[in-house]
């Protein structure tokens, strides 16, 4: 339901919700950022004016009711598959705008064909690529992203790399690729990081609109449920030590 | 309509060109590779998209996401193709997107061969994927056959919103034969998609999706699917008889093996024994009721299979012992020669 408030004489409306969101509400934990990159997709999406033309493509995991808070048409995928359901639309409909938005378990682990193909191919879409190292929605297990040494679910003892891996940074490896156009990673903690992360999110919609193909924006997120940490702990942890993993910047950008 | 040679694949490919297939998506693998090539060729020159994926599993996805923008859409493999295909045929079904789907089947279980097999009829009409879901299965037994019910497959599929499988072997992909290719399709024919995605402009937003978390939600879905395939049980079996007036024993066979049961009826009849075919063109939904009237009037119902007695399971529903139902099968891609299954026949009449 919507809530027009009234603005008081003398006072001028500064901020408001996005045209692109609706009036669902969010279905995301308190304190975890997936509530800001929602939001800022929504921004960008208004901010290019491109409501009528864009179709999302709604992952598996904590944004699976993402269908719900946006005004445009969607699509959900199975569980990894959102890149090449995109790829589908994109081929089928050139004319429209069409987004992922996926966590970690579902581009970098049982997706990661399809995402690397697509990328590969240049497919001419822009993903949002949230990182919270961790599976949300599911239960707290270890994703392909965990840091060595976090504790997760399945991974009680820490994240041990002989035995499990390491972090995969899915990113480095797609900015090796002749397809991508832009790949990049951001995060969300604090607002001088927000507004980088927002001008990513543009340029990477801008990037399709202009038909330069693959464009990646990687989201350093947050679970503090999963992680066991307040939301003010969840950020410090992002900013001191998942960045330490995982630097934030450009890694492919053509121009 | 044009009168052309051509080989079963390319045919099929040719026809579902002419259907209006706008977006085509496949990973190659035989014996259905001439149907790829004959896309990746033909397809782009008339306005269509033509994509070789990076796996059966993607190729499927671009499917549903192609389905999903409202277009005529295709992919084509053989069985161990179709297997990995299963997740995305089961959001498909769900989503209620109208696609095509062609298995040339091959021999398995496993990696096979590549010789004609039918032995994915469990996988094609009992679901394949996860949950409670039907695929519309029809099963050429000749090269302009297929053509022709890929143009049926299509159209089927977009009256029903449920995805379409054309369920042939490497014998029918493989063969040449003079062919009857359809008539373009009027673009104006095809039927409007008003649930797709195609931009919230003017209209609600549409969402496409195989998912709702509440249960009573969930089975609301499943009903609707459910009652989607009563009605196309009511409407849309088809099967094909051969000599069956006078018959005391029926042949039950589809598919490259039902085009052999003819030439089995017909040396059958020069020995004057009283055999006719009864093929089932639609395995899904599978012509329980006709085949049930036919073995009122007949002692014995002969399936003949390239399985261990898949669609036989299906035949013995239909009889349900109005008449005896002994089976012969062949396995691993080997074909029964007319002679072979001749000599079945004569087990039980003569």
């Amino acid at each position: 339901m919507s809530v027009e408030v009234a603005v008081p004489k003398g006072y001028t409306r500064v901020f408001s919700k996005p045209r692109a969101l609706s009036d669902a509400g969010f279905t995301y934990c308190p304190g975890c950022h997936h509530g800001i990159i929602t939001r800022l997709v929504a921004e960008a999406i208004d901010e290019l004016g491109i409501l009528e033309r864009t179709v999302g493509i709604a992952p598996v995991g904590c944004a699976v009711f993402l269908d719900r808070f946006f005004n445009c048409d969607f699509v959900q995928a199975a569980h990894g598959r959102a890149c090449a359901v995109a790829t589908g639309i994109k081929r089928a409909r050139p004319d429209l705008v069409v987004f992922t938005y996926q966590g970690d378990g579902d581009l970098a682990a049982i997706g990661t064909a399809e995402t690397v193909h697509a990328a590969n191919r240049g497919e001419n879409i822009t993903v949002i690529f949230v990182n919270n190292g961790i599976y949300g929605m599911t239960g707290g297990e270890m994703a392909p992203t965990t840091l060595p040494g976090q504790r997760t679910t399945t991974t009680p003892a820490g994240r041990e790399p002989r035995l499990h891996g390491y972090p995969l940074k899915i990113s480095e490896m797609l900015a090796q690729l002749d397809g991508p156009a832009y790949i990049t990673r951001q995060a969300v903690f604090d607002h001088p990081h927000i507004v980088k992360a927002k001008r990513a999110i543009l340029k990477a919609f801008r990037n399709q609109l202009d038909g330069k193909g693959f464009s990646l924006v990687e989201i350093l997120s947050t679970c503090p449920t999963n992680w066991r940490m307040s939301p003010a702990e969840a950020g410090r942890w992002v900013a001191e030590e998942v960045t330490e993993v995982f630097p934030l910047g450009d890694l492919k950008d053509v121009g | 309509m044009s009168r052309v040679l051509m080989r079963g694949n390319e045919a099929i490919a040719e026809a579902a060109i002419r259907s209006g297939l706008k977006c085509y998506f496949c990973y190659p693998i035989t014996p259905q590779g001439e149907m790829v090539e004959y896309m990746a060729r033909e397809l782009p020159k008339r306005g269509g998209v033509f994509l070789q994926a990076e796996s059966e599993v993607a190729a499927i996805n671009m499917v549903y996401g192609a389905a999903a923008a409202g277009v005529r859409t295709m992919t084509s493999s053989s069985s161990p193709g179709i297997s990995l295909k299963q997740e995305g045929i089961s959001y498909i079904a769900m989503a209620r997107l109208p696609c095509v789907i062609v298995n040339m089947m091959r021999g398995g279980p496993g990696l096979g061969n590549i010789a004609p097999a039918q032995g994915d009829y469990f996988q094609a009409t009992k679901g394949g994927g996860h949950g409670d879901y039907r695929l519309i299965v029809l099963a050429p037994s000749t090269v302009p056959e297929a053509a022709e019910l890929v143009r049926l497959a299509f159209d089927l599929s977009d009256k029903y919103r449920v995805p379409a499988m054309l369920l042939a072997d490497g014998m029918i992909g493989q063969m040449m034969e003079p062919v009857e290719l359809p008539e373009p399709v009027d673009p104006d024919r095809i039927p409007p998609r008003p649930w797709a995605v195609t931009g919230a402009r003017g209209r609600p937003k549409n969402v496409v999706s195989s998912f709702d978390l509440e249960p009573e939600g969930l089975r609301e879905m499943n009903l609707v699917l459910q009652e989607t395939y009563r009605e196309i049980e009511r409407n849309e079996v088809r099967w094909e008889e051969v000599e069956t007036g006078d018959a005391e024993l029926l042949l039950v066979a589809y598919g490259t093996v039902g085009r052999i049961a003819k030439t089995v009826v017909r040396l059958a009849r020069e020995e004057g024994l009283p055999v006719g075919l009864f093929r089932p063109i639609t395995l899904w939904p599978f012509p329980y009721e006709p085949l049930r009237m036919l073995a009122e009037k007949v002692g014995t119902v002969l399936t003949v299979e390239l399985s261990a007695g898949q669609m036989w399971e299906d035949v013995r529903l239909a009889v349900e012992g109005r008449a005896e139902t002994p089976f012969y099968g062949e396995l691993g891609g080997v074909v029964p020669s007319p002679k072979r299954i001749l000599e079945e026949v004569r087990k039980y009449v003569g």
